[in-house]
């Protein structure tokens, strides 16, 4: 479903080269994850990848089922089935949480040909994929990440996942400051989302969101490359010896 | 006395050609007042750019004897409003038209057309005809509206007596390409007693309109306004507004297009425990020639534990400008006041600019006031975040602009009316991508 071939990228400012050369496969109906040290650039993956302003392609690219993803906008890239959970999910004042919501589904709906919802039929699904997140009516009305805690805003991102029904889902760091118990309810968002047509690329920096979702893949990143790739066994020596062993093992 | 400009010959001789080229109409029982203005005027002189009000923009095509150019344009939408239960008053190029009009009969609202209203005395109008205008003189000069005091040929004399079922719509058409107009408003909210004024259209070439509110004790009046479409039109306009105990004032007005609006309120809080709010919200595109919108706002609490709002938003591009001058003037006796200003202006490209010039002047030592400034534009993050979800790049545009003006359109207390101002700001940007 995504294939990533030999990217490179740099800064666009400073011309700083940040991925080194990422290869990567990810086929409908698996879980990879991505590990790797802070700065080793995961985050600019997933940016480059939902199309980010201010990074250049300098080799390399991406397909999302054979089309090539890095010519797109970032909303054709999410019309063609393409979504991001971000790291640091941004505050909106003044856009109303439900607003935000309708408003990018009907835009992919209509992106693909497709009827819009009515206000009642969107109702009725927000509702029920809010309530599974345990996301209140008053988190939905007010205006999108504004006054949301760090929790609150990563089950933010799921909501809208949910809603949206990508078929590619890259989740960078969902679970960086989140509880054990928020960590649950994002993860069996994620799980409930599983299907055989849909892929995920989890990033994350510790091992224990995996033992929520259970990756078939897991790869480590270091310096701009994926450096090792094996089963889920991988995370659970980079959670025993950390990363420095792997990362000198190659060097 | 008012605080005088720089006197100079050449400002004499300038006040004295314009006067002497206007019509000026004997009035009735606004006579005197009129007269008076007459006087004021003289004794400050029109503006000049090198005035501290005047320094970000310029008066000249104001000051001039006759109007440019500005053709009407043809109607495009709907007329705002036009499907709300409401009395209709229509004016065409600042004068009034009764055949267009409703019947001007409202249960709580008396209203009279000031040029007829002149051959009678209606003492109440008497009392306010040009005497805010007056008060409103000091400490800063404001010589078009003395001009209009004194020149006014229309305008209707409203006094509300309890509460209006419904609105009063003032629609300001505007049909000659040389129509110079002057308009006054005189309002009188008797205690308890409660109105929604809005006023719509282009009006005029060149427009001066002065807007006189007494809100007496416990009186509420809601004043929603927008003004637009004609790109050429010019526009200067005055709102005073005394605000007595308890009694509640808010103001919102919408601007778009304009090659020159300058929009003044001025608002003497007299009685405690009052509210007055005044918010704007501004769209200018400089693809279509020149716009330059100034908002100039005074306001003076002179009662205790009042509160007051000042909200000022300016969409701009294509080297459109913006201009705030906004004040709050906390007198001894005003404690407990709680004051508030903010003015913020949303740049859509580097060629336009925003000008603002806050003060706060504080003689009361238990008040609350807090001003700020912001001039920026659209988030990229914000805007990189809504694309990421599949809304194509202009709608999130649209999105963040309509959010940026969220906190003015919230002045506007009902909903209905709210919502209308919305669907114009969404169809102005939605002609007005890219
Ligand atoms: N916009 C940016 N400006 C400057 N440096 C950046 C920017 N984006 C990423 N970097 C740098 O690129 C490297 C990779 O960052 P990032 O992709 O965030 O890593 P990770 O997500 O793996 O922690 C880091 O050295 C980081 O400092
Ligand atoms: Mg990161």
């Amino acid at each position: 479903m995504l294939e990533i071939k030999n990217l490179h990228v740099e800064l666009e400012e400073e011309g700083k080269p940040i991925l080194k050369g990422v290869n990567l496969t990810v086929e409908a109906g698996k879980v990879h994850a991505i590990m790797g040290p802070n700065g080793s650039g995961k985050s600019t993956l997933s940016y480059v990848l939902s199309g980010r302003d201010g990074y250049a392609v300098t080799e390399g690219g991406a397909t999302l089922d054979g089309e090539e993803l890095l010519e797109m906008e970032p909303e054709e890239r999410a019309a063609a089935g393409l979504f991001l959970a971000f790291q640091y999910p941004v505050e909106i004042p003044g856009v109303g949480n439900m607003t935000f919501l309708r408003t990018a589904v009907n835009a992919q709906r209509k992106a693909r040909g497709e009827e819009e919802l009515s206000a009642g039929e969107f109702l009725k699904a927000v509702r029920e994929k809010a309530k599974t997140l345990k996301i209140d009516a008053e988190m939905l009305k007010r205006p999108v990440n504004v006054g949301f805690s760090g929790g609150e805003k990563k089950r933010n991102e799921i909501l809208q996942m949910a809603m949206l029904e990508p078929r590619m889902c890259i989740l960078d760091e969902t679970d960086s400051g989140l509880d054990v118990d928020a960590m649950k309810l994002v993860a069996e968002g994620v799980n409930a989302l599983r299907d055989p047509s849909r892929a995920f690329l989890v990033i994350t920096h510790y091992q224990r969101l995996l033992d929520h979702i259970k990756p078939d893949v897991v790869h480590i990143m270091a310096d701009g490359r994926i450096v090792k790739t094996g089963g889920p066994e991988l995370a659970l020596e980079v959670e025993k010896n950390g990363y420095a062993d792997i990362v000198a093992e190659l060097a | 006395m008012t605080a005088l400009l720089t006197k100079d010959a050449r400002r004499v001789d300038a006040t004295d050609a314009r006067i002497a080229a206007l019509e000026l109409p004997k009035g009735g029982f606004t006579g005197p007042a009129r007269a008076d203005a007459l006087k004021r005027l003289r004794a400050m002189g029109l503006p000049v750019r090198r005035d501290e009000y005047w320094k970000f923009t310029d008066p000249t095509a104001l000051n001039a004897h006759e109007p440019t150019a500005a053709p009407a344009l043809p109607l495009i939408e709907p007329l705002l409003f036009a499907n709300r239960d409401r009395v209709s008053l229509v004016f065409t190029d600042g004068v009034f038209d009764s055949e267009a009009s409703d019947d001007l009969a409202l249960a709580g609202v008396e209203i009279h057309r000031l040029a007829e209203a002149d051959r009678a005395d209606i003492h109440w109008a008497r009392d306010l005809y040009g005497v805010l205008e007056a008060r409103g003189q000091m400490p800063v000069a404001r010589p078009f509206a003395a001009l209009n005091t004194a020149a006014a040929t229309d305008g209707v004399l409203i006094r509300v007596t309890g509460k209006a079922e419904k609105p009063l719509h003032i629609y300001y058409n505007h049909s000659g390409d040389f129509s110079d107009a002057i308009v006054h408003h005189c309002i009188r909210v008797e205690p308890g007693a409660e109105l929604t004024l809005l006023e719509t259209g282009p009006a005029a070439a060149r427009f001066n309109k002065v807007l006189e509110v007494d809100v007496a004790e416990g009186g509420r009046f809601h004043h929603v306004r927008a003004q637009g479409r004609d790109h050429a039109r010019r526009a200067v306009t005055h709102v005073f507004a005394r605000v007595g105990r308890e009694a509640l004032f808010k103001s919102f007005t919408l601007t778009v297009n304009g090659a020159l609006t300058r929009n003044e309120a001025v608002i003497e809080i007299v009685g405690d425990n009052a509210v007055a709010h005044v918010a704007g919200a501004a769209l200018g595109d400089g693809k279509d020639g020149k716009y330059h919108h100034d908002d100039t706002v005074f306001v003076t609490h002179d009662a205790v534990a009042c509160e007051s709002r000042q909200v000022f938003k300016k969409v701009l591009k294509n080297g459109a400008t913006g201009v705030f001058q906004g004040k709050i003037l906390v007198k001894p006796a005003a404690q407990k006041t709680d004051g508030y200003q903010i003015s913020q202006s949303l740049l859509l490209d580097d060629d336009s600019q925003f000008l603002a010039k806050p003060e706060l002047e504080i003689y009361a030592d238990d008040v609350k006031c807090s001003h700020g400034s912001t001039t920026g534009a659209i988030d990229e993050t914000a805007l990189f975040y809504l694309r990421s979800r599949g809304i194509p790049i202009e709608d999130a545009k649209t999105l963040l602009i309509l959010s940026f003006l969220a906190d003015a359109i919230a002045e506007i207390d009902d909903a209905d009316i709210a919502a209308d101002i919305v669907a114009r700001l969404e169809g102005w940007l939605a002609r007005r991508r890219g």
